[in-house]
């Protein structure tokens, strides 16, 4: 059995307490701070390391991982409209939440990678940025057909300059410029902190899925069975393309991760503004109250043996 | 003093809807408003005011009367079928009756 992170026993607390109905609530000053750094610390981190490689090398992964944004959402789309007879703009909505990324998994999967000194490429957070945006697009196609009324372009230009997209890309670009002395001064609050940052974060995470559990009661069986299985298809499916585009093991693990994690963020925001009739509790509980727990109690380790087993180690 | 007597609408919404609800308020002749968090609990279920998705705002314009009416037709027919949406109007008391 692999050993649990501590990080993730700062979630436990959070649901517990939420479950509890305890008084403990975050200030949503912190919570936005908190996210915030991580969103830095990772972006900043994969910069450093690219500014040792040269950028003509990243197209591939980049525009693969890209496509895969785009075939995920069309692969859960008719499970849940005819598996799980959702209503159209539901099973459109969940599955742009599952297509779409959770960027507090991935810190979860890079806390883990990093415990455990696997390698992994300097240019993952570029994943993240890759998946954030496509699916969430094709969910609303899902839902609108390519409808005259649907404002693209406000909405390609909100999705980003979305927090995630926008603090990953200029943490990214910025550990760049600065390369590995430059980002020195920085270190303390940026890398020495991420785990602290993490804990907090996952302790809010925890208040918040709590909240929502009782919404996944309410929406029944199916939406929980879809909220694990799809993570593990998903990843799956990830895993085979970090193998196909020959990723370190660490690298397989975190594009498997992603690719299993579901937006709880960034989807949510967008399909509530262009897709209104679609019920947001239905995606969040499932995402929130399902998938992200399954992935880093579960998940994350079930991908390190998934990644072991396509890079040919396990 | 000279008081004055103007409409205040007030719309309690969810925080996503912030961005479009201002800009349709700017397009339809509002001259100001203020928008504060707020949480709360209904039948879509309680409100938080802390995490986007969950969270709640308090949007109050003042305003003359017809347009107060005009903006709350608007407001209800073009979001309350899906969104969680509170309205609700009042007169208020001004001094400076050309600020709104």
């Amino acid at each position: 059995m692999l050993k649990m992170d501590p990080v993730v026993l700062f979630f436990v607390l959070g649901l517990i307490a939420g479950l509890a109905r305890s008084d403990l609530r975050l200030p949503a000053a912190v919570y936005d701070f908190v996210s915030i750094v991580l969103l830095l610390s990772i972006g900043l981190k994969g910069g450093v390391e690219l500014a040792r490689e040269p950028l003509a090398s990243l197209a591939r992964p980049a525009g693969a991982v890209l496509a895969l944004g785009l075939v995920l959402p069309l692969l859960a789309y008719p499970v849940l409209r005819y598996a799980g007879r959702l209503a159209r703009p539901d099973a459109a909505s969940v599955a742009a939440h599952y297509g779409s990324v959770s960027a507090g998994t991935f810190a979860v999967a890079v806390a883990y990678v990093t415990a455990r000194a696997i390698p992994y490429e300097s240019y993952a957070p570029l994943f993240l940025v890759m998946l954030e945006v496509p699916a969430i697009l094709v969910g609303i196609l899902l839902a609108r057909g390519l409808s005259r009324s649907t404002r693209w372009l406000e909405l390609a230009r909100e999705l980003i300059l979305g927090r995630s997209v926008l603090l990953l890309l200029g943490g990214l670009a910025i550990g760049w410029a600065a390369g590995p002395t430059g980002i020195v001064p920085l270190d303390r609050l940026f890398f020495d902190l991420f785990k602290g940052m993490l804990a907090i974060f996952l302790l809010e995470m925890g208040l918040i899925a709590a909240l929502h559990m009782s919404d996944v009661l309410r929406h029944g069986a199916f939406l929980v069975a879809f909220g694990i299985l799809a993570p593990l298809v998903f990843a799956n499916l990830g895993a085979a393309l970090g193998a196909a585009l020959g990723l370190s093991l660490g690298g397989v693990l975190l594009l498997a991760t992603l690719a299993g994690s579901a937006s709880y963020i960034a989807a949510p925001a967008a399909m509530r503004n262009a897709v209104p009739e679609a019920n947001p509790a239905l995606s969040l509980s499932a995402s929130l109250a399902v998938t992200f727990p399954f992935n880093i109690f579960v998940g994350i380790p079930l991908y390190h043996r998934l990644a072991l087993w396509w890079t040919g180690g396990g | 003093m000279a008081m004055h007597v103007r409409r205040l609408l007030t719309v309690v919404t969810e925080a996503s809807l912030e961005r479009a609800l201002c800009a349709d308020l700017e397009r339809l002749g509002a001259r100001g408003w203020t928008v504060t968090e707020a949480r709360g609990g209904g039948h879509r279920g309680q409100r938080s005011s802390g995490w986007e998705p969950d969270a709640n705002v308090r949007i109050e314009v003042i305003c003359d009367a017809g347009l107060a009416a005009a903006l709350a037709e608007y407001l209800r027919a073009t979001y309350s079928d899906h969104y969680a949406m509170v309205l609700f109007v009042h007169d208020v008391e001004v001094l400076r009756p050309d600020k709104f």
